[in-house]
């Protein structure tokens, strides 16, 4: 993710009239490369001059507007990328976490090391396909294996409430153990608290993580170049839609379990299958929509995907129709978004495929040169719109 | 998958396409108005507006539940979930419609007790499990959504619940469509009738759209090919030059509606004098409240409402838009002071707002089918 800062956000009211007025004016001001609008505006047509002058709000630097959080600070959208470059980027600001990325890069001594961390309050703890085990050791090896690093040692810090049963915790603590021999990480340090009864929601799970870098490619969203091919893992939206379905709210009975799965095998498959791997990202919250918007955002290039190429569960998909929510913006928790060279795209999907988790990749779309910033989607339809940000969680419509 | 795949089929899409493009006079401009929200969201969803072609314009209509709700209204119902032992329920897409002082996710994230519903039951649901506390349901929607209330207070009724009410504010689509069409400021040459909502209120309610003011409505339904079939319909109306309310949704929509709903809908509530829609002010005879026999269930007689009115901000153009007189992007402050995570106007709050729609799916420059582009070329 590029900070919204790097663009200048200090485009006034009265230099954007003069702006729309003069759009070569207006691109000089931003510091846009010229491809950015994707064709050149014209003083002609106000709609593109709208456009423009959005596209220009939208790159503003990022201010938390609400007086308290919101859920929608934790939805992973847009509510959550400007709390994030506000609020933390804001403070802790250097080098290393600038890039935002799922993992920190750093040398240290001889080795590259890739550090992250990730905390884990799904409810309910347990669900068809796993529990908040899988997740808090699976979240953190894929946020390390996307950085392209090799996931060594984990810590795991819990947080109980008081009345959880033991019995739950025993077998939350079991499925970490399992899924980190799978992935062949240890769990090496780790912290125990408890709070009062109501005070949390019966566990709440943070790990960290530590992994070692050895292929030397250079790894980021903002690597992403016009021509390069977008490869996802696997069917998207299977983990949220199990969640929201295993909540009982919705009185909707499908049979989808989570894909929890860690990607370090399949991560590594590819990296030595394929040079020119130009970014890697594990879709969870926000979903895949959300890595095409960072993609685009981050490497200032176009993204269009075409729906009927995005592969999608028909269960998850009739589950997100009923329900009026897109299964671009659902949590997966062990699917893979790769950018890839284009003339190493198909074998990076065969490299991809050879992994039992990749079974079902597919190519679903391009990065463009523009225009700039915007994902767009060439619906099964026929029509093309735009895939944004999500606002807040996903609401279901109400008719 | 089966049900849906069947109406988003892009070739289909195209020889319709082809078929409107044919019926296109040279050098006539066409405004066509989908009165209903949720027919703007599968518009822009899907990308529709590249299968026609530049003279036709499509106009986005009031009929978008969370959008016509006015400021106070919101005022209200926080004033009422701030109450004592009060539980305040609503849809979804309530939660971030603004008032003057934050909508309901800024007060719940204040600590007021405001939650999620996907129907009016869940809230009894919520009532029968919390005796010792009020739970009001904030009701909102057009006919489509008020059988569901009424037949919620029913329930109520009959199984004595008494700690939940309602707070009212269902509207009525006809009264909006004739203040629309008595609008000075707008031409327009025929209707994409409401779907769900005609299944309540079936389709004879539009016949006067046709006979008095002599613009063709077709009843559509919402997948992508159903408002294509329903563009054409339209269009090959105007080019026989007739005006009849025609039915494209005949595979939900009964021609005289849902008996058992309207029978609902009409125990339970009555028709106000006159109500506050967003943007197109002081409505007569446009929307509900609790009938009197329901009077235990009725939040506003129960609680002390304020009924705050306040000023839509000035910036704000929803008005406009819901009357299809600006086009989303023509309103000052789009897409930079107001967005989708900053809405001023409540357009920009539901999905089924004309300028969330248009700011999510549509802010892209049309790349027209070829059967569409030709015909803006000729």
């Amino acid at each position: 993710m590029t900070p919204g800062a790097a663009h200048g956000g200090t485009t006034q009211d009265s230099s954007e009239r003069g702006a729309a007025a003069n759009p070569a004016a207006a691109v000089k001001e931003n510091e846009l490369p010229a491809h950015a609008h994707g064709h050149a505006p014209t003083v002609s047509d106000p709609e593109q001059r709208v456009l423009d002058r959005i596209d220009r709000a939208r790159r503003r630097r990022p201010r938390v507007r609400e007086e308290r959080i919101t859920m929608s600070h934790g939805s992973g959208g847009k509510a959550s990328q400007t709390l994030i470059e506000a609020v933390f980027l804001e403070a802790f600001r250097n080098p290393l976490l600038e890039p935002l990325d799922d993992a920190a890069r750093m040398d240290v001594g001889a080795s590259r090391l890739a550090f992250t961390t990730d905390s884990f309050v799904v409810s309910p703890l347990f669900f068809p396909g796993g529990n908040i085990g899988d997740l808090a050791v699976n979240g953190t090896v894929n946020d390390l294996s996307v950085a392209g690093a090799t996931p060594l040692y984990l810590s795991a810090g819990f947080i109980l409430e008081e009345g959880l049963p033991v019995a739950d915790l025993t077998k939350i603590v079991s499925t970490m153990r399992a899924a980190a021999e799978q992935a062949a990480v240890h769990v090496i340090t780790g912290d125990t608290k408890v709070v009062e009864r109501g005070k949390a929601d019966g566990c709440y799970i943070n790990t960290a993580g530590v992994g070692v870098i050895e292929h030397d490619t250079t790894l980021g969203v903002a690597q992403a170049r016009p021509g390069d091919a977008i490869i996802v893992s696997g069917p998207i939206g299977d983990h949220g839609v199990t969640i929201m379905l295993a909540r009982g709210e919705l009185d909707i009975e499908a049979d989808v379990t989570s894909d929890t799965a860690a990607l370090n095998g399949l991560v590594a498959g590819l990296l030595s299958a394929v040079h020119g791997v130009h970014a890697m990202r594990d879709a969870t919250r926000g979903g895949v929509a959300t890595i095409l918007n960072e993609i685009a955002r981050a490497a200032d290039v176009g993204v269009v995907v075409a729906e009927k190429d995005i592969p999608v569960r028909a269960e998850v998909r009739g589950a997100a129709e009923l329900l009026g929510i897109d299964p671009m913006y659902v949590a997966c928790e062990g699917r893979l978004v790769a950018v890839v060279d284009n003339a190493a795209a198909d074998a990076a999907l065969t490299a991809i495929r050879a992994h039992p988790l990749g079974a079902q990749a597919g190519i679903i779309g391009y990065v463009t040169d523009g225009p700039a910033g915007i994902v767009q989607l060439k619906t099964a339809f026929g029509g093309t719109r735009i895939v944004d940000l999500l606002v807040g969680d996903p609401l279901p419509r109400i008719c | 998958m089966r049900f849906v795949d069947e109406f988003r089929d892009a070739e289909k899409a195209h020889a319709l396409a082809a078929r409107i493009a044919a019926l296109c006079e040279p050098g006539r401009q066409y405004k066509l108005m989908e009165v209903c929200g949720g027919h703007t969201h599968t518009i822009y969803k899907h990308g529709l507006e590249d299968y026609l072609p530049e003279s036709i314009t499509l106009v986005h209509g009031p009929g978008c539940p969370v959008c016509v709700i006015p400021m106070g209204r919101v005022d209200d119902a926080i004033h009422l979930a701030s109450q004592p032992d009060v539980i305040m329920t609503s849809f979804g897409d309530m939660m971030r419609v603004p008032g003057s002082k934050g909508a309901f996710f800024d007060a719940k994230a204040a600590g007021t007790d405001i939650r999620m519903v996907y129907s009016p039951l869940d809230s009894l649901k919520i009532a029968r499990r919390n005796p010792d506390k009020r739970v009001v349901f904030m009701a909102i929607g057009f006919e489509t959504t008020a059988p569901s209330t009424a037949m919620t207070i029913l329930r109520a009724a009959a199984e004595g619940i008494d700690n939940f009410s309602v707070f009212c504010n269902h509207v009525t689509i006809i009264p909006a469509i004739k203040a629309i069409l008595d609008s000075p400021d707008l031409r327009l040459d025929g209707f994409i009738g409401p779907g769900h909502v005609s299944t309540v209120i079936g389709c004879r309610p539009y016949e006067f759209i046709a006979r008095d003011y002599g613009k063709p409505v077709v009843v559509a339904g919402f997948e992508p090919l159903d408002i294509l079939q329903s563009i054409y319909m339209l269009m090959l109306q105007l080019a026989q030059r007739r005006s009849v309310v025609e039915n494209q949704y005949a595979r939900v929509v009964p021609w005289d509606g849902n008996v058992v709903a309207l029978k609902a809908i009409g125990e339970t509530m009555a028709l106000r004098p006159y109500f506050e829609w967003r943007g197109l002010g002081f409505i007569s005879h446009s929307a509900l409240r609790v009938r009197e026999n329901y009077a235990a269930f009725d939040a506003e007689l129960l609680f002390n409402v304020p009924g705050v009115q306040v000023a839509d901000p000035k910036a704000c153009q929803c008005g406009e838009v819901l009357k299809g007189v600006l086009k989303p992007w023509e309103c000052k402050v789009f897409g930079t002071a107001c967005t989708p995570e900053t809405p001023i106007g409540t357009c920009m709050v539901s999905p089924e707002g004309a300028c969330a729609a248009y700011y999510n799916y549509g802010r892209l420059r049309r790349q027209r089918v070829p059967e569409a582009a030709e015909a803006s070329r000729s």
